[in-house]
């Protein structure tokens, strides 16, 4: 799960990582109240989890509450490359010395966590990397023994920080490295950390991405959940325990294994066709899951044909193709559709499908041949 | 030959007493694996159709002279398992748990590199390992793969395996040893270590690998199969049409910013002379094709 800025902000301050005094605001009026709380002159920044903001118009400065005023209003509403702002974040404004990067994640590549702290920070930091990699230093930590603060202390001065920033950002990455593990993230990343004039070392922005299967522990987390991020499609889906992912096309997929669901996805796209979705539905194929997938496809506009990609292991041909024949009955499917049935007791399942085809549902023995056949019904050009 | 395990493999099944653990335990005797017990925390002195349970791993261990476990619990218990079977001296973890905070994944991996270096972990979130007709640990159905050879499989994906190991049934190609490593962002065996092994196996002629979108583990395979191996690859990588930043099902599936994706896989894995292809049929009919000529 991606937070917000602004949650991001708020899960810092749970470990005493220091960030700017500010608050949440939805509109114009409770902006211009969050500012004067604060204290001026603040910043006002939109809430959307796209890169980019500030030169899309998206963080601008207010002196008083008039600027704020004007500000909140030109903002709240605003389409930044496709993310509608719904909640604006507003800060005291820093003086700004140095503008610092610091970040901790996973390096599946090294099977470690990697820190990284430089020195040039407030740009993305794979510019640094490509421009000037040597401006950040690496620190590969093992995640059986941890993080100390004389490693921070390391990371700090080979990044090149100013002396005066030393003491306060070893403090940030001790907490910030606390905060990536006891606080299951996938991502912490503090960009730009930044020196005042007056010495103190904190965090301007927040980017933290949360792991999603240590939501178990961490009942802190639901009020993070702000389902307006996400596409129509996805809430539908994960409401019902789907693993789906929506695209831009028009052939809606449903398959059994998420190496066979992108598979399934990437045969319709060689074929000529566009995927809609990839939507796995696990293991079994029972009549409950496959009614949820055939609901949740059925609900996009765009679906001009069904492709369901089931392969049989120990959920047997039979077992599938009642359950499909089940789903079929309880939804009123809009779109014609093709069913691929393979692996064990493939044939017997054939069979029970072949009670249920029709003009609109259609059956085919091969993944290449379904996937011709979705494209044809959909109305595509087949490759 | 087969590659990590063999007809005298005796495993043990930790989560034996649970819903997932008896199902596919069972269907692993049933199959022919020697399955000598199983290990539940407080369940100790019952039995799983005639399958003795135990308290400890090591318990486990000390009256079977079990070396291979099967594990087979919760998310939030599968790292302390994990732990407990190196502990107890298993060699070979096999951990098809889907779902492990990746926190707790990375700390048992890397306490595994750093107190159990000779201990292999398969997994987790992974379809198991089979080899046909002498043993089979975790969920693959065992009735889709032909015993005998000549081709070695290794793959991320669940179902594209048991799609590899079916169309090579039909087509008439048998398999020595599947290993499923599965599509977790810390999996304890990746794809080097399977073609290592399949290289020193005499057997094993020729190999298809399935990979998918995220991290380099293709990348690296490209490398070593560059450098190292001598036998003919076929290799498939799914998610050509993933977009970048969103998890593909599998918590490893996921394109970050520029990397991880399945072009530049396809890329580096054909400029080492891999035979890429399009999709699961493709490999296995490419496969029959370099099996046919050996």
């Amino acid at each position: 799960m991606d937070l917000f800025e602004y949650q991001g902000k708020q899960y810092f301050a749970r470990y005493d990582i220091p960030v700017s005094a500010g608050g949440v605001a939805d509109t114009v009026d409770e902006a211009v109240a969050q500012a004067d709380a604060a204290g001026y002159p603040v910043v006002v920044k939109a809430q959307v989890q796209v890169g980019g903001r500030g030169k899309a118009g998206g963080i601008k400065l207010a002196a008083d509450a008039a600027e704020v005023r004007t500000h909140a209003a030109d903002i709240l509403g605003m389409d930044i490359k496709g993310h509608v702002v719904r909640r604006l974040w507003v800060e005291h404004a820093s003086d700004i010395a140095k503008e610092y990067y610091a970040s901790f994640t996973l390096d599946r590549a090294a099977k470690k966590y990697l820190a990284m702290v430089s020195a040039k920070g407030g740009v993305e930091i794979e510019t640094v990397a490509e421009e000037d990699p040597d401006a950040i230093a690496r620190l590969h930590i093992d995640p059986a023994k941890g993080f100390t603060s004389s490693d921070a202390a390391d990371l700090v001065g080979r990044a090149g920080l100013d002396p005066q920033a030393v003491e306060g950002a070893v403090d940030v990455l001790t907490k910030l490295y606390r905060c990536y593990v006891e606080g299951d993230a996938d991502l912490v990343e503090i960009n730009p950390l930044i020196l005042t004039p007056q010495g103190q070392v904190h965090a301007l922005d927040a980017k933290v991405t949360l792991d999603d299967n240590a939501a178990y522990r961490h009942p802190e987390w639901d009020g993070f959940r702000d389902i307006d991020e996400f596409d129509e499609r996805e809430r539908l889906a994960r409401s019902k325990g789907l693993q789906y992912v929506g695209l831009d096309g028009y052939v809606g997929i449903i398959a059994n294994g998420a190496g066979l669901a992108m598979s399934t996805c990437d045969v319709v796209n060689q074929v000529g066709g566009s995927p809609a979705n990839f939507l796995d539905i696990g293991g079994g194929a029972n009549a409950e899951v496959m009614a949820n997938a055939l609901e949740v496809i059925n609900s996009d506009p765009k679906v001009r044909s069904i492709f369901i990609n089931i392969f049989g292991g120990i959920t047997r041909g039979e077992e599938v193709a009642n359950g499909i024949k089940a789903a079929l009955g309880r939804v009123d499917i809009q779109a014609p559709m093709v069913i691929r049935l393979d692996g064990t007791n493939a044939e017997e399942g054939r069979e029970i499908l072949s009670t249920v085809t029709s003009e609109k549902v259609l059956s085919s023995p091969t993944m290449l041949d379904a996937a011709r056949t979705a494209v044809q019904l959909a109305g595509g050009t087949v490759r | 030959m087969s590659i990590f395990v063999d007809e005298n493999t005796k495993v043990i099944v930790q989560g034996l007493t649970g819903g997932q653990g008896r199902f596919h335990g069972l269907r692993n005797k049933a199959y022919g694996t020697q399955v000598v017990a199983g290990v539940t925390p407080g369940k100790g002195g019952s039995d799983v159709e005639g399958i003795p349970v135990f308290d400890t791993v090591a318990e486990a261990v000390a009256a079977t002279g079990a070396n291979a476990s099967f594990v087979s619990v919760p998310p939030r218990f599968a790292a302390d398992a994990i732990l407990e079977a190196a502990a107890a001296g298993v060699g070979f973890i096999v951990c098809i748990t889907e779902g492990i905070p990746a926190h707790d994944e990375a700390r048992a991996y890397n306490t595994l590199v750093d107190a159990y270096p000779s201990t292999r972990l398969l997994g987790p979130n992974c379809p198991g390992i089979i080899s046909p007709g002498k043993c089979n640990i975790g969920i693959t159905a065992g009735e889709i793969a032909l015993p005998g050879g000549p081709v070695g499989i290794v793959s991320r994906s669940g179902t594209l395996t048991y799609q590899a190991l079916y169309e090579l049934k039909q087509l008439g190609v048998g398999v020595t040893t599947c290993v499923g490593i599965g599509g977790d962002p810390v999996p304890g065996t990746n794809f080097v270590d399977c073609l290592e092994a399949f290289q020193a196996d005499a057997d094993t002629k020729a190999i298809a690998m399935f990979g998918e979108i995220g991290g380099s583990e293709e990348e690296k395979a490209a490398a070593f199969i560059s450098e190292k191996l001598t036998k003919p690859v076929v290799a498939y990588i799914a998610g050509v049409t993933a977009p970048a930043g969103k998890k593909m099902g599998h918590a490893g599936a996921i394109i970050s910013g520029s990397k991880g994706t399945a072009a530049a896989k396809m890329e580096a894995l054909a400029a080492a002379g891999v035979h890429v292809v399009n999709n699961p049929t493709e490999a296995g009919l490419k496969m029959a094709e370099i099996v046919k000529a050996l």
